[in-house]
């Protein structure tokens, strides 16, 4: 999985929100499928959590219970829990094997007009995270944001005012990005995006009529 | 200088048991018994100088032999912290006695995933803390990244075992020799459950600057571990 370049990385503050664990779950998400394909992300990522260890290792101690160890000694007694076994291999990462129930035959897509198609997937309130289909040389239709918007290319590529995003390229847009992003010809390019506000379409009827960009 | 490090004197460990060489043993990871509950917990008489303990050892004692008085050892030392954590983060006493089993309860069950070349042993149960307290105070999941192949008898390398060790040395140097401002909005963005906008909410300091003393932060903790 590491023989795919990538140009697009994870910001510190996403990072460290990550493995501090206050991220959005969607957020969350996006970063460990990235984790999944990128060895310096991940690098980086287990430094942050390094810097958790040691403000743990510094607290002052909370008193604990009086039967503490006993009543540990007793869970520990009554077994393991149960691990989920992780599927592998196929386009997606295993954390997004997780959420979609499967690999990309598993997606249950939404038709959202001009050939994009789009699947929520079930996360907590904080954002919402979705998987967007866009046919080869297919724009999606331009937009502005209200909040951040994560979005990972897991197949084909995409072209936008920021450069090319092909597979582990994340793009961090927030409010100031007004962006439209055409997918290269080629393959379908399908992307995992996350967002914490909801979308604005400029308009109800994309601008883009049809597909454009045909290399 | 790993020996020297790896001096284990917890008054805890009644039992008697041959002398600790600080030679990690080689086991092959796939190869270990099938993890079974601790009989009996031994009492220390004396509470032990935790400072210059080499808690990977102890816990691959756990890792490899089930070793109960060395469980009891991690015990003493990260479940008080542990709940002082879940406590910090918004859990009530209960909840955060709870959880601080649990998380106790997993480090023994999952001890064979511990890689000491990777983490130290604080920064391995600060994620299963962090975890536990994703799914109780938020009741949200944790997505985690793919798991690493490393092949069937990986036995990390003692040269970085020794590197962990001292880079975890040197960052928590590091973060007490921080400014308290500096500091302090380091343990929020960790400890309080809080994104950087819900601290600016909560302190009244600007986003931006929130974002640039943490900023600063991290760089000179970069600076002392170059």
């Amino acid at each position: 999985m590491t023989t795919m370049t990538i140009q697009h990385h994870l910001t510190d503050d996403l990072l460290m929100g990550y493995a501090a664990g206050t991220l959005p779950e969607a957020f969350s998400l996006v970063v460990a499928v990235h984790l999944s394909l990128c060895d310096d992300c991940r690098a980086r990522s287990e430094a942050y959590e390094a810097v958790g260890g040691s403000l743990l290792g510094a607290l002052e101690t909370a008193d604990l219970a009086e039967d503490s160890l006993q009543a540990t000694l007793r869970r520990i007694a009554a077994g393991p829990p149960t691990e989920r076994v992780r599927k592998a291999g196929g386009l997606f990462p295993a954390p997004l094997q997780d959420y979609v129930g499967g690999d990309l035959a598993a997606v249950r897509w939404r038709p959202v007009g001009m050939g994009v198609r789009q699947a929520i997937l079930r996360t907590d309130r904080g954002a919402s995270a979705r998987l967007l289909y866009i046919p080869a040389g297919a724009a999606v239709p331009d937009h502005g944001h209200r909040g951040r918007e994560l979005t990972l290319v897991l197949q084909g590529a995409f072209r936008d005012e920021d450069g090319r995003f092909g597979p582990g390229d994340v793009e961090i847009a927030d409010e100031a990005v007004q962006h439209t992003p055409t997918a290269e010809a080629g393959l379908p390019c399908i992307c995992l995006a996350a967002t914490d506000a909801p979308l604005r379409f400029r308009s109800l009827i994309p601008r883009l009529a049809q597909p454009f960009f045909r290399i | 200088m790993l020996t020297d490090a790896l001096t284990l004197d917890f008054a805890d460990a009644s039992p008697p048991r041959p002398a600790y060489t600080g030679r990690v043993r080689a086991a092959p990871r796939r190869a270990r018994p099938i993890p079974t509950a601790p009989i009996a917990e031994t009492k220390p008489t004396v509470q032990p100088a935790t400072d210059d303990i080499d808690w990977s050892a102890v816990l691959l004692r756990v890792r490899d032999s089930r070793d109960n008085a060395a469980f009891a050892a991690l015990f003493r030392h990260f479940a008080p912290r542990v709940k002082a954590f879940l406590m910090k983060s918004g859990a009530d006493a209960t909840l955060a006695e709870e959880c601080a089993q649990d998380v106790m309860a997993t480090l023994w069950h999952k001890a064979h995933l511990y890689d000491p070349a990777r983490a130290s042993v604080a920064t391995w149960i600060f994620t299963i803390a962090r975890n536990r307290r994703i799914d109780a105070l938020r009741r949200a999941r944790r997505p985690e990244p793919e798991d690493l192949t490393w092949g069937p008898d990986h036995e990390p390398d003692q040269a970085d075992v020794l590197a962990q060790r001292q880079d975890s040395a040197r960052l928590g140097a590091a973060l007490t020799q921080l400014p308290p401002k500096q500091r302090e909005l380091i343990e929020q963005a960790y400890f309080g459950d809080r994104t950087h906008t819900e601290i600016a909410a909560a302190t009244g300091l600007p986003l931006g600057t929130i974002k640039s003393r943490i900023r600063l932060a991290l760089d000179r903790l970069r600076h002392e571990l170059k």
